[in-house]
């Protein structure tokens, strides 16, 4: 038989051409300038990847608060962290955390029917420590959240557990023996984007501490040992954080200098807080339940669901695309709302809403001041206890 | 109908098989395999296949690159538990990774990179033979070695990248995995560790020689294919007694850009481009981290950088204005 090479380039084309249509983004493109003309800074979207976004970050409509009634401690047993709350605005949050938590299952999920003041549901007792999560970053963490703010719904989005959650190590598939040991690569790594790097770049920064940035400070060698494989997690992590977030690069860096400050976006600043907070909240919230959770809710090592980006960011540039659900939920907007009420305040006579005036006072806090300053004293209550003492269980 | 008109043509002219010269006296090997025509290689080249010189150079290469292959291609199914699928699937994320840079220049353990230091070893003695092997079939034909030295500069790149600069560094972990992805991400980390390697001129150059190779093969391809009909085909010929061909060749170029290559020049422009290419980068990648740590940062020492407005005004490090960390 006589093949022609025409027959072979045209079998040859139509082979890259399946590939090509089956792994690449389809056209049309969104191209955005993010910098100044000449950077080639600009921000690429499909419409599909939008679209997207916009289907899974659609705020639910919130439950309107009340602020009738007397504290809800003094009518409900057991009410440690809402205690101060007037009780109409704390069946308001116990209603809609139902909705965002278990809509399917109801009161029931976390509640002993018929004695609601019941701990015996482990649900409960989580369900209490991540209200107390929740007033942490709603007031300390106001240079990542602004004026958002977070509700159980920024991650829950109607599921017991939120659906982007992560668990530590790569099981590993090394042959063992003599053979290479696992190096934790050998996959497309769902964590960076379908690359050939690590598929866990979480447990060093998102819980542990190490060391993110490889770039040295002076054109010439000064000391600085980061090697080209530390550079690999690091780049493995910023690819995390542009998939949670649906944006390419440009979004935080200049790419001409990515470790440059003064070439960044203010994105950047904002990116900053959000791992130190998301860290935070490994470690001082997560890492401390894990006795308390479930055992099947743990992770193949029997470690507890963690917090990354696309945890409440879901693929949008900001967690249901920026709605300001918190702002409806005064109660939750941090612990200073909480304190025992002064029987001649405003809130215990309903008139007013004390924590309205606690958010004007943390958001005229420079912004230069660290995280933990915003709030004056928390009560022991809403403050992260364990936080000093706990160390990543690993 | 097609028409055999000069050597650039479709119609295939077969005669008897060329054996070409008898092996160089005291040779140990002679040429192995009986000829055979191959119509489907005789569209793209000469449609004669073999016989084919091994020697000993070339099977010592060739044995060293089937170890090198083996080591790689091994270790790579086990990273998948010998899964065939998976090794199938995952071809291209899969690597034989050089050990981590705690162990420095120290031998590791198999498993931990010393794979990866037994493959570049035979790989490499695998290359440097089968250069070896081009340098001396050359002198045996009696032709120039240049061949040989182009294969060269191809390997200086190699060996800075995997041998030379991460001895210089103190690390084998410096060095890039073997892997079709895995040195895709490493080459990225590379520049992103380096503060941008674009920045680096040697890095500039060699990007010139790389289009400019390119560039060069479009225009010489193209001018001897459109004075084919004039016999611009035996370039040879044409070099030591200039023909219709060549003048009206020079002429194109001479009337088109005031200047044109000879028939003998073209060759050596091409060849110093193609030779450049890796010769440049190589250095390049040798002055990243041992002389120079940011590129960026050099750049903007030397006035290389463009200067842009900071159009989001000041933007600052938290870390330094003493934020939580």
């Amino acid at each position: 038989m006589r093949v022609s090479i025409p027959l072979l380039g045209m079998v040859g084309a139509l082979a890259l051409g399946v590939v090509a249509v089956l792994t690449l983004s389809h056209p049309p493109t969104i191209s955005i300038q993010r910098g100044y003309r000449g950077t080639g800074m600009q921000l690429e979207y499909t419409p599909h990847q939008i679209a997207t976004a916009f289907k899974t970050n659609q705020a639910p409509t919130a439950i309107p608060q009340t602020n009738a009634g007397p504290a809800a401690g003094t009518i409900y047993q057991n009410v440690q962290v809402l205690k101060n709350v007037p009780v109409s605005a704390f069946a308001g949050i116990m209603v809609s955390m139902t909705q965002w938590v278990a809509p399917k299952q109801g009161c029931g999920y976390c509640h002993v029917a018929g004695n609601f003041a019941s701990d015996a549901k482990y649900t409960k007792r989580v369900a209490r420590r991540m209200i107390q999560m929740t007033l942490y970053i709603n007031s300390h963490w106001k240079q990542h959240v602004k004026n958002v703010g977070v509700t159980c719904d920024t991650c829950h989005r109607g599921n017991n557990a939120p659906s982007q959650v992560w668990f530590t190590g790569v099981p590993s598939t090394a042959a063992g023996g003599l053979t290479q040991g696992f190096t934790g690569e050998a996959m497309p790594s769902a964590a960076a984007d379908g690359s050939a790097l690590t598929s866990d770049p979480f447990t060093p920064f998102l819980l542990g501490h190490d060391k993110i940035r490889v770039s040295g400070k002076t054109a010439l060698p000064n000391g600085n040992r980061m090697s080209v494989q530390q550079t690999e997690w690091t780049y493995a992590l910023m690819m995390s954080y542009s998939s949670a977030l649906g944006v390419n690069c440009d979004y935080c860096h200049n790419t001409r200098a990515f470790n440059k400050w003064s070439e960044s976006t203010p994105q950047r600043v904002i990116a900053y807080y959000g791992l130190h907070m998301v860290r935070a909240l490994n470690n001082d919230y997560m890492v401390p339940l894990t006795g308390t959770f479930a055992h099947n809710m743990l992770g193949p090592s029997g470690d507890v669901a963690k917090i990354n980006c696309a945890t409440c960011h879901q693929g949008a540039y900001k967690p249901l695309l920026g709605a300001k659900m918190a702002a409806q939920y005064p109660y939750l907007e941090g612990p200073g709302t909480l304190a025992d009420p002064d029987p001649k305040s405003p809130a215990a006579s309903g008139e007013a809403n004390p924590a309205m005036i606690t958010m004007t006072a943390v958001t005229t806090t420079p912004a230069a001041s660290s995280p933990s300053s915003t709030t004056a004293s928390p009560s022991t209550n809403t403050a992260p206890a364990s936080s000093a003492t706990t160390k990543p269980t690993q | 109908m097609a028409e055999y008109q000069n050597l650039f043509t479709r119609v295939q002219v077969r005669g008897p098989a060329s054996h070409g010269v008898p092996a160089a006296p005291g040779s140990i090997w002679d040429r192995q395999g009986k000829p055979i025509f191959s119509h489907l290689l005789g569209q793209i080249g000469n449609a004669q296949v073999g016989p084919v010189y091994l020697g000993t150079l070339g099977m010592a290469s060739l044995i060293c690159g089937f170890i090198a292959f083996e080591i790689i291609g091994l270790n790579m199914w086990a990273s998948v538990h010998w899964n065939p699928i998976l090794f199938v699937r995952d071809l291209p994320w899969l690597a034989l990774e050089p050990p981590p840079p705690s162990y420095g220049l120290h031998l590791p353990p198999l498993a931990q990179g010393g794979w990866w230091l037994m493959a570049g070893l035979f790989l490499t003695a695998s290359l440097i033979l089968w250069c070896a092997r081009i340098y001396r079939r050359s002198r045996q034909l009696g032709i120039g070695t240049h061949t040989a030295w182009a294969f060269a500069s191809a390997i200086w790149l190699y060996l800075v990248l995997g041998f030379i600069r991460p001895l210089l560094m103190g690390s084998w972990g410096e060095a890039p995995p073997f892997g079709i992805f895995p040195h895709l991400d490493w080459t990225v980390a590379f520049s992103l560790r380096y503060g941008n390697l674009y920045y680096d001129p040697f890095h500039m150059l060699s990007i010139v020689f790389l289009y400019g190779s390119v560039l060069l093969f479009a225009m010489h391809a193209a001018t001897i294919l459109a004075v084919g009909r004039f016999g611009g085909e035996r370039e040879v010929e044409q070099t030591v007694d200039r023909g219709t061909a060549s003048e009206r060749a020079g002429l194109f170029w001479r009337w088109t850009m005031g200047f044109n290559a000879t028939m003998e020049s073209i060759h050596r422009w091409a060849w110093w481009f193609a030779v450049l290419c890796p010769l440049t980068g190589g250095i390049g990648i040798l002055l990243t981290g041992t002389v120079v740590d940011d590129w960026f940062l050099w750049a903007v020492k030397h006035h290389i950088t463009a200067p842009y407005p900071h159009i989001y005004g000041s933007v600052t490090d938290p870390s330094a204005t003493g934020a939580k960390q």
